[in-house]
């Protein structure tokens, strides 16, 4: 399992428009996508359970992936939350 | 008459009937089934309807009002593909035995409910996405097409509140103006209305009954207030108001997706100034033909601290993807002078005009210029970007640049991170740089002249000073000269010259800039296409001698 934390910098944080994104990013690999925020853990390939996470600005989240393509799948996503949130 | 004040969204008059319009809530009965498998059946056909549906309303928005305000309906067909949801329908329907209306309104309750539970406006604003997205399905169950609202004559519609696809799938033909009694700014509701031009006004007070429908009204959206039964003083002068806008908005119709070439084949490209990316909305909405100036120095005034690489890149990013491919000019920094940041802690001058300013601070601390830069040619790899530097006054000033710029290429590289091909270019708003634009034309792909600060150092005349208006001579000869000389300079190293400063649109002027032969005029959004047409009226050719005399 690959896990990373990353501290949303994005004023509006996960809204709409990026959580589809994210979750569009997410489908895009076979491996589980799991995201954290203070305690609470949602799958992040359902776009209701990641915008009903609620993240901030300022809130930092863990992701954790898990399958075949990991390795992928980890730094993919790392770099759209750097890009876009 | 009567008046309620809410809250505009989009300014615009409007003038008609009032159709209050009910939202028809699908009624849901709950009742028991036998074939439970053919009911989930039946439900995820109606979903794949909706799915269609809202892909088609996404095409529409996509070419009405541009890709980051489309984006909802592809959400909604993300949401609609949510496998809590479906699970949660489905569920309802085996476990309950119940039909698939019941399934879906339950599990719509209870997923708004959780966003209405969340402690963030905007969320919150979220549990109108999910009852709009279930209120398609049920539509689809029932065999309609959901909610087009059908009119005869234009009208007001007045509503408690509209759902997004409700305001796209409004025919702008048969709609004046919305007013809502509730909706906040946050709602797309309130986004789509401003980029479709539709005078709209939201947390309105006023009653949903037959006391107000079908009665003849006036929306002011410069004033944010309705009048129903307007009395005959005010009824004149917004008809006064409206008839002014009509010209506006007919001469946008007949010249939207035109090209802006003269009469004899000259082709000038019609550019948007911009100093925020709010104001992009405006730019697609007057079709201009790119952005000729990007203020950047927004994102430095809105910010209490040094923006950073992050923060820039997503901003000119949604740029560069929001234009689709038209060229967008970024200029970097301009703070200084009558701009400043406080967290830039500059020294206070006795000449601020004439001082630390623009490109001589990106030089003189060049960790921030590079932040910028970083973020800029990050972006450029999602659209066509250009960079250009304001206050140049020599040679030796772009090779630093262009220095600077090798550095940050290299990093980037180093790094893996992807940037496109950008032009590089420079704002020619000191005498300095225009008397020398033969040597900095060799420099640089593109020229804009600031004619603004142009005309200010010219003339040693400080604009701000009303004492001053008897000396002041926005046409100077000196300046236009000063012009024709930059222009003539690029053209002989084969760039491009454009005018982005207030004398680009000036219309007393345009002629003379096309006799020049000037390649891109950028203006504010809303005099991109009262350009358009006087240069789709003029012919060049045979006035041009005249013309450069005339002025010259």
């Amino acid at each position: 399992m690959k896990s990373f934390q990353y501290v949303i910098t994005d004023a509006e944080g996960i809204h709409a428009r990026p959580a589809g994104d994210f979750v569009k990013a997410a489908k895009g690999f076979a491996s589980s996508v799991k995201i954290t925020k203070g305690g609470k853990t949602v799958d992040a390939k359902k776009i209701f359970g990641l915008m009903g996470l609620g993240v901030k600005q300022g809130e930092e989240v863990t992701i954790d992936v898990e399958g075949e393509d990991e390795e992928a799948a980890a730094a993919a996503l790392e770099t759209f939350l750097k890009e876009n949130l | 008459m009567k008046t309620y004040k809410g809250k505009s969204v989009f300014n615009g008059i409007a003038i008609g009937k009032i159709c209050v319009y009910k939202k028809d809530e699908q009624q849901v009965k709950r009742s028991k089934i036998m074939d439970v498998e053919g009911e989930i059946q039946r439900f995820h056909k109606a979903r794949e309807t909706a799915i269609e549906q809202l892909q088609g309303l996404y095409e529409k928005a996509l070419t009405e009002v541009g890709e980051a305000n489309a984006a909802i309906f592809e959400i909604h067909q993300m949401m609609l593909e949510d496998e809590d949801y479906l699970e949660s329908i489905e569920n309802i329907i085996r476990t309950q035995e119940v039909n698939a209306e019941y399934a879906v309104a339950a599990t719509s309750d209870n997923f708004s409910a959780m966003f209405a539970a969340m402690d963030d406006d905007y969320m919150r604003e979220r549990a109108a996405d999910v009852k709009d997205i279930s209120e398609r399905v049920l539509a689809a169950l029932k065999g309609e097409d959901k909610s087009k609202i059908l009119t005869e004559e234009p009208v007001i519609i007045v509503a408690d509140d509209l759902a997004p696809s409700q305001t796209v799938q409004l025919d702008k033909d048969k709609v004046l103006s919305f007013v809502t009694v509730h909706g906040s700014v946050n709602s797309h509701t309130a986004i789509l209305a401003r980029t479709m031009s539709i005078p709209a006004l939201i947390g309105t007070d006023l009653p949903l009954d037959d006391t107000i429908d079908g009665k003849m009204a006036v929306v002011d959206g410069n004033q944010g207030c309705i009048y129903v039964e307007p009395d005959e003083e005010t009824m004149k002068l917004m008809e006064g108001k409206l008839a002014e806008e009509k010209e506006k908005r007919e001469l946008l119709l007949t010249l939207k997706g035109k090209e802006s070439v003269t009469l004899d084949n000259q082709k000038v490209l019609t550019y948007a100034n911009i100093g925020n990316s709010r104001d992009l909305a405006m730019v697609l909405q007057n079709d201009a033909e790119g952005i000729g100036l990007f203020r950047s120095e927004f994102i430095y005034l809105e910010s209490d601290t040094y923006p950073t690489e992050e923060e820039q890149f997503k901003i000119y990013k949604t740029v560069a993807e929001t234009m689709a491919g038209k060229r967008v000019i970024i200029r970097t920094l301009d703070i200084g002078a009558d701009k400043q940041a406080d967290y830039f802690q500059l020294a206070k001058e006795e000449n601020p005009a004439m001082g630390l300013r623009a490109i001589r601070i990106c030089l003189t601390r060049p960790e921030i210029f590079k932040t910028q830069l970083r973020a800029i040619f990050r972006a450029s790899a999602y659209g066509r970007l250009a960079v250009m530097y304001p206050m140049i006054t020599s040679v030796a000033e772009v090779r630093r640049i262009k220095e600077i710029v090798e550095e940050v290429k290299r990093e980037l590289q180093q790094e893996n991170l992807a940037f496109g091909e950008i032009e590089q270019g420079i704002m020619i708003e000191t005498p300095a740089a225009a008397i020398i634009s033969d040597l900095l034309a060799k420099e640089v792909d593109f020229f804009s002249i600031g004619t603004n600060d142009l005309t200010q150092y010219l003339l040693a005349i400080d604009r701000q000073n009303e004492e001053l208006d008897s000396f002041y001579d926005a046409h100077h000869t000196a300046v236009l000269r000063m012009i024709y000389q930059t222009v003539q300079n690029a053209h002989k190293e084969n760039i491009w010259c454009g005018i982005c400063g207030e004398l680009g649109g000036d219309t007393e002027l345009t002629r003379l800039f096309l006799a020049m032969g000037v390649d891109e005029l950028s203006v504010s959004p809303g005099k991109v296409l009262p350009l358009r047409k006087i240069i789709r009226e003029t012919r060049v050719e045979e006035d041009r001698e005249k013309l450069l005399q005339t002025f010259l």
